[in-house]
């Protein structure tokens, strides 16, 4: 046909100019309703944006493409996990203790991820400009996609090991998920400019790294196919929201410089915030991966003093300062992760994933790793409580921890420079008085005290009688309020957590491998075969 | 393009067979890289700029490359990114 032959074809975009097209291009000016009428949200947090165009969009993806790549990152994880469940992966690794980290995660993580999700959806709704709109967008499916697959990936272990079938249940009520539920919903409570720089920035910039590379790496180590490939699966796409991330934060500082000390309280906020809620990873890579790849110190290091240092320094030229409680971090990072499974420990039968002791093999690495702190503060506390072990009165917490009205952690932490005081913070607010953990959680609670006096302390409300389902009855003979108020949590007592020694994940595993349940203390139980270890030549013996 | 900081920019990549021709290609384009291997994963470290070319990445693949297939296997960045068709790019601006 003449016409069509006489058509040139059409000359193929650039990237530039096809992202372009697809993104900017998809914007459209209101007619029939005011701008400001439409987007309500974005003006009360004091933010000044004077030229939504100005957002510079870093990667050129557009939304073809990015189901293109995410569908192929979906094919690539489910054969994987298909072929991890197909071969009785959740057996091959390196003992049992390491699927307790899996308990925290599933409980603790995941729903951040879902939370996230909702977040980013409710950014692409109230952003005005169209690039950070589709960002958020993407973002926010990227979110579901991890809490999917993180869900998908983890059932395979629920059906073999305890206490990671309540999962949704759990994190609106376990005590210690209160810290990160507390975390994702003061940040999804904020306005949207607090948000995106509380989670694109603060968090996932800053602090995410420490946790997912790391410990991802970690889990590969110890042969947990399943979990590293949903990991990194996820990382990259944390690589794209890190980059909205450092873009919402230029984006920001150069429209006005009005924005700059906003900018700067919030960094500060949720630095803190961010870093109290990993200092979980911190014990989780230190105890619970029984073959390491790096300690909690030297992640610290390489993740936020080196790394994070070259961000501040680039945001140095806007006036953007490293985050005011920066140097309790790094004062605290040789101390953090004993802190926390010492009191985990304690409070082993309040919790739901089993704990135990680091054994000698474990404590002589965290002794090199550790030279000026684990010697001299952890490892008397940790032989003292073997001994009360081995003496058949095992150390054990009988009440409640006093938890922040921030972070909502047990005030667990000493004085960053005084690791022998521990660090209790108090301010009175209308006739009452409100306790915290650290100097940073104190500047946000006086920051914006109203938020944080209706926080629900889980502590205060087991002690208060609000944990009790229905069927209790606190007057029948034989009440036990502790054994309720777990039972409230979807944690099963005696079951999901406790000693690890004796634990039916412990027992079992010995029962369906023939491997020891703790790689260094040999077996627990008859069901390993005999390998000619020390160990079990001399547990034979007797 | 040239910057003047010297802070350490960072691309980590899944450890498998797909990232093997762009760590090769990484490590012609950019001298001063620093490869670090750990569990799954490899994280290469450069001072102020670090550059992923299109066309040292066909190089070394044997084929056309589009350069946001790098999506699929990146674990993380540090430093502000650029991309075009050609070149994919992190950079800290300031010293």
């Amino acid at each position: 046909m003449a016409a069509e032959g006489n058509a040139k074809p059409a000359k193929k975009l650039s990237l530039k100019e096809n992202y372009a097209l697809l993104t900017r291009g998809l914007g459209w000016e209101p007619s029939y309703e005011k701008q400001e009428e439409i987007f309500r949200n974005i003006s009360f947090e004091g933010i000044k944006i004077h030229d939504w165009e100005k957002w510079e969009d870093p990667f050129r993806l557009t939304m073809d493409a990015y189901w293109k790549y995410q569908g192929e990152k979906e094919r690539k994880l489910y054969a994987i996990v298909d072929a991890f469940q197909q071969n009785n992966g959740q057996f091959n690794v390196t003992d049992a203790r390491y699927v307790q980290a899996l308990k925290i995660f599933i409980n603790g993580i995941t729903e951040l991820e879902y939370d996230s999700h909702r977040g980013f959806s409710m950014l692409a709704r109230e952003f005005p400009g169209v690039g950070p709109r589709i960002a958020a967008q993407m973002q926010s499916l990227d979110e579901l996609r991890h809490a999917t697959t993180q869900i998908h990936t983890i059932s395979q272990y629920a059906k073999y090991f305890t206490g990671m079938n309540e999962f949704p249940y759990q994190f609106d009520r376990a005590w210690y998920l209160s810290i990160p539920k507390s975390f994702f919903e003061d940040a999804v409570t904020s306005g949207p400019f607090e948000f995106i720089v509380a989670i694109s920035f603060a968090f996932e910039y800053v602090l995410t790294n420490l946790a997912f590379m790391p410990w991802m790496s970690g889990a590969a180590f110890n042969g947990d196919m399943a979990t590293v490939s949903f990991g990194f699966s996820a990382q990259s796409d944390e690589a794209r929201h890190m980059t909205l991330g450092i873009e919402v934060i230029k984006f920001l500082l150069e429209q006005d410089p009005a924005n700059v000390p906003l900018v700067q309280k919030w960094i500060d906020k949720w630095f803190w915030r961010g870093y109290r809620l990993l200092s979980l990873l911190a014990t989780m890579m230190d105890y619970m991966l029984p073959k390491r790849v790096m300690a909690w110190n030297e992640a610290w290091e390489i993740y936020y003093e080196q790394n994070g240092g070259a961000l501040f320094a680039d945001l140095a030229r806007y006036g953007i300062k490293p985050p005011t409680r920066a140097p309790e971090t790094i004062a605290e990072k040789g101390l953090v992760a004993h802190q926390m499974w010492s009191v985990f420990y304690a409070n082993r039968d309040a919790v739901g994933f089993q704990m135990w002791l680091p054994s000698e093999e474990e404590m002589d690495w965290m002794s090199e790793k550790y030279p000026d702190t684990f010697d001299k503060y952890y490892r008397p506390r940790y032989e003292y409580w073997r001994e009360m072990e081995k003496a058949g009165t095992p150390f054990k917490n009988t009440t409640l921890p006093q938890l922040c009205q921030v972070c909502q952690w047990p005030c667990l932490f000493t004085e960053p420079n005084d690791p022998t005081t521990l660090s209790l913070r108090e301010t009175e607010y209308k006739g009452e008085t409100f306790h915290m953990c650290s100097d940073g959680c104190k500047d946000i609670f006086d920051d914006t005290p109203e938020k944080f006096v209706h926080a629900w302390l889980p502590v205060h409300q087991i002690y208060q009688g609000n944990c009790f389902l229905p069927d209790v009855d606190p007057t029948a003979p034989g009440f036990n309020p502790m054994y309720e108020a777990l039972r409230y949590m979807g944690i099963k007592p005696g079951v999901d957590g406790g000693d690890f020694k004796g634990s039916a994940d412990a027992t079992n595993w010995e029962k369906w491998t023939s491997r020891p349940a703790n790689i260094h203390e040999g077996a627990y139980t008859d069901a390993v075969r005999d390998t000619g270890n020390q160990s079990d030549v001399a547990r034979k013996a007797v | 393009m040239a910057t003047t900081s010297t802070q350490p920019v960072f691309i980590a990549l899944q450890a498998n067979n797909d990232t093997m021709p762009i760590i090769e290609a990484i490590r012609q384009d950019n001298p001063n890289a620093v490869v670090h291997e750990y569990p799954a994963m490899v994280k290469i470290d450069c001072p102020g700029r670090l550059v992923i070319k299109r066309t040292s990445v066909e190089e070394h693949l044997g084929r056309d490359f589009d350069l946001r297939e790098i999506q699929i296997n990146m674990i993380s960045i540090a430093g502000n990114v650029d991309e075009s068709e050609d070149e994919f790019t992190l950079e800290w601006k300031t010293a």
